[in-house]
């Protein structure tokens, strides 16, 4: 691990998300998080909590409600669209619009913020480019067309265009649905890998809490309208997961770490 | 070799048409050498050569426009006409030639023959303004395709109404511009058409790269620091100039828009929008100077409606392709 201070690069502060503008309909208020370079977070939390709209909200696509957003300490409704594309990129649940796109092309967008009017790659956005698919694994696919991959490979190719992207935040939006259990673990192990050797910061939503207990830095429980931040150790501590699950179907193993069906 | 065949095409709707005239004369006339007959210079030079080159102009535009509408609506059935430039030209013109006369209007424009030039564009101009308008305050591109879609059902609408009221003689007059028509296009309307063609593919070519980023969906494009509103503004006005002047000038051509740059997709397998568009402009190109000698029936004294012929070479290629494909992707 390296050895620098970590620094917090994403933070809100009594932020609240939902949607509409004369009728504001708040999913998740009062959130005060904060991100710090080089960890991975997971955000948890069941279907129709909030996750989807805090990703979209930090990553700049939604207006907050109330509250802000400081990236790096500077308002982020305050900067730009590229200069938020040279510092945040997204992986999204959205499907990709064009499945024509091969690996290549597609890692290659995620250099447009860098390059000039004709979308012309330098000698180092292509290095930038192989070292993101050389991470991801996708050499060999990289001339593949994107509706030729596997759920599992287009994800990957995913990711690896918003390392192309080189930004300090990576967010993405339920990154291993419809992956298989090797899969999944695959996926989160890869991205823990680049926020440890990169020092990225990465946000990821997920209904694998199990799975992401033993792998992630932080993680943000989103329950009953709010949003609480820690440490997997302390989130199990304080029992917070007990009661994740509305109804007396599901409950948490503390000893084993695990949800178990009544 | 799209770049050799237009050459070619170009060369054979020159040579080609209902007076024959050799290769040879066609040479000279071109080099400015006088002592050919004057028919056929008067033919090739007044005649033939700006239609072929609206020909060029139409095919390579229609299709640069369909391409963009396609990326923009991530849709592969979106065209240039699905906004309703073709209705809000059809209106214009169906008001001027249908409903002209009541207003007196037609006797003193149509000296001129800038006519329903006139009223084309401005009807064009007027639809696309309010779809603009519309556009502004609607954030999802797939309400504005139907949007787009119905102003095109009202425009109809409204040229059917005048249409029931209009004697034969003017409903004629209506259905030949209807038809479209490449060869009644003077050397200076053509010099006006190839300003705006010229300023709709700058366009174009300035928004090249948003229109990559695009493919990956708004979302996607957004956080890749593309401004959603303006590079769908720049899309829309470069989409309604070249489709809106075309149309105004050669009247509505079918199918072109559409089926070009599904061609053009298949066959280069990119999806690259600086490999696409310069493809499509060839291709657009090639397509309609291969329709418009198949409307002159070489030899023949007739010749067909141009219209009709794109849409008879247009739709079975859409088709095969979907046969063959199984699925159109972008």
């Amino acid at each position: 691990m390296s050895s620098t201070p970590k620094h917090s690069v994403l933070a809100t502060k009594n932020l609240a998300v939902g949607y509409g503008k004369a009728e504001k309909e708040t999913v998740v208020n009062t959130i005060n998080l904060e991100l710090k370079s080089g960890s991975f977070v997971t955000m948890v939390g069941i279907n129709g909590s909030g996750k989807s709209t805090l990703l979209r909200t930090l990553a700049g696509l939604q207006e907050p409600l109330e509250g802000e957003i400081l990236l790096e300490g500077k308002p982020l409704n305050k900067l730009d669209a590229e200069t938020k594309s040279l510092k945040i990129s997204v992986v999204l649940t959205s499907q990709v619009i064009s499945k024509n796109l091969t690996v290549l092309e597609l890692v290659s967008l995620g250099r447009q913020p860098y390059t000039n009017w004709l979308g012309k790659l330098t000698e180092e956005d292509k290095d930038e480019i192989q070292a993101a698919l050389t991470a991801t694994e996708l050499e060999n696919l990289k001339h593949k067309a994107c509706y030729a991959l596997s759920d599992g490979q287009l994800q990957r190719a995913l990711i690896a265009r918003a390392l192309a992207q080189n930004t300090e935040v990576i967010l993405l939006d339920e990154p291993t649905t419809h992956l298989d259990l090797h899969h999944k673990a695959s996926i989160f192990s890869l991205l823990k890998k680049i926020a440890r050797q990169q020092q990225k910061t990465i946000l990821c939503t997920t209904h694998d809490i199990e799975l992401v207990l033993s792998l992630c830095d932080e993680l943000i429980v989103l329950h009953n309208n709010t949003a609480i931040q820690n440490t997997p150790e302390a989130l199990i501590e304080q029992g917070i997961f007990e009661n994740l699950f509305p109804g007396t179907n599901v409950y948490f193993d503390k000893t084993s770490r695990r949800f178990l069906i009544r | 070799m799209l770049g050799v065949s237009v050459l070619f095409l170009l060369l054979l709707n020159i040579a080609l048409g209902s007076v024959y005239i050799p290769l040879s004369s066609i040479f000279k006339v071109i080099a400015g050498d006088d002592s050919i007959r004057e028919a056929w210079t008067y033919i090739i030079l007044d005649y033939r050569i700006p239609k072929a080159l609206a020909a060029v102009m139409t095919g390579s535009g229609l299709a640069v426009s369909g391409l963009m509408m396609q990326t923009l609506f991530k849709n592969p059935l979106a065209g240039p006409f699905v906004l309703g430039i073709s209705s809000g030209a059809s209106l214009g013109v169906a008001f001027f030639i249908l409903g002209g006369s009541a207003l007196g209007l037609t006797a003193i424009l149509q000296i001129h023959g800038w006519g329903t030039i006139i009223a084309a564009s401005l009807g064009s101009f007027a639809v696309l303004s309010v779809v603009i308008a519309v556009a502004s305050r609607v954030r999802d591109a797939m309400a504005l395709l139907i949007i787009g879609l119905m102003f095109g059902s009202l425009t109809s609408a409204v040229v059917s109404i005048l249409a029931y009221f209009s004697p034969a003689e003017e409903l004629q007059r209506y259905m030949f511009w209807s038809f479209g028509s490449l060869g009644d296009i003077s050397w200076a309307a053509l010099g006006i058409l190839s300003l705006c063609y010229c300023i709709g593919i700058g366009l174009a070519f300035s928004i090249t790269k948003n229109l990559n980023s695009l493919l990956l969906g708004d979302h996607y494009a957004q956080t890749l620091g593309v401004s959603l509103q303006r590079s769908r503004f720049v899309i829309l006005i470069s989409t309604s100039i070249l489709a809106g002047s075309l149309t105004a000038f050669v009247g509505p051509i079918a199918f072109v828009g559409l089926a070009v740059p599904h061609l053009i997709r298949q066959w280069f397998t990119a999806s690259n929008h600086w490999t696409l568009i310069p493809a499509c402009i060839l291709g657009g190109a090639v397509l309609m100077l291969l329709c418009d000698i198949l409307a002159q029936l070489p030899g023949l004294p007739i010749t067909l409606p141009i219209n009709a012929i794109t849409s008879l070479i247009g739709a079975p290629i859409v088709i095969w392709l979907l046969i063959r494909k199984k699925k159109l992707l972008f």
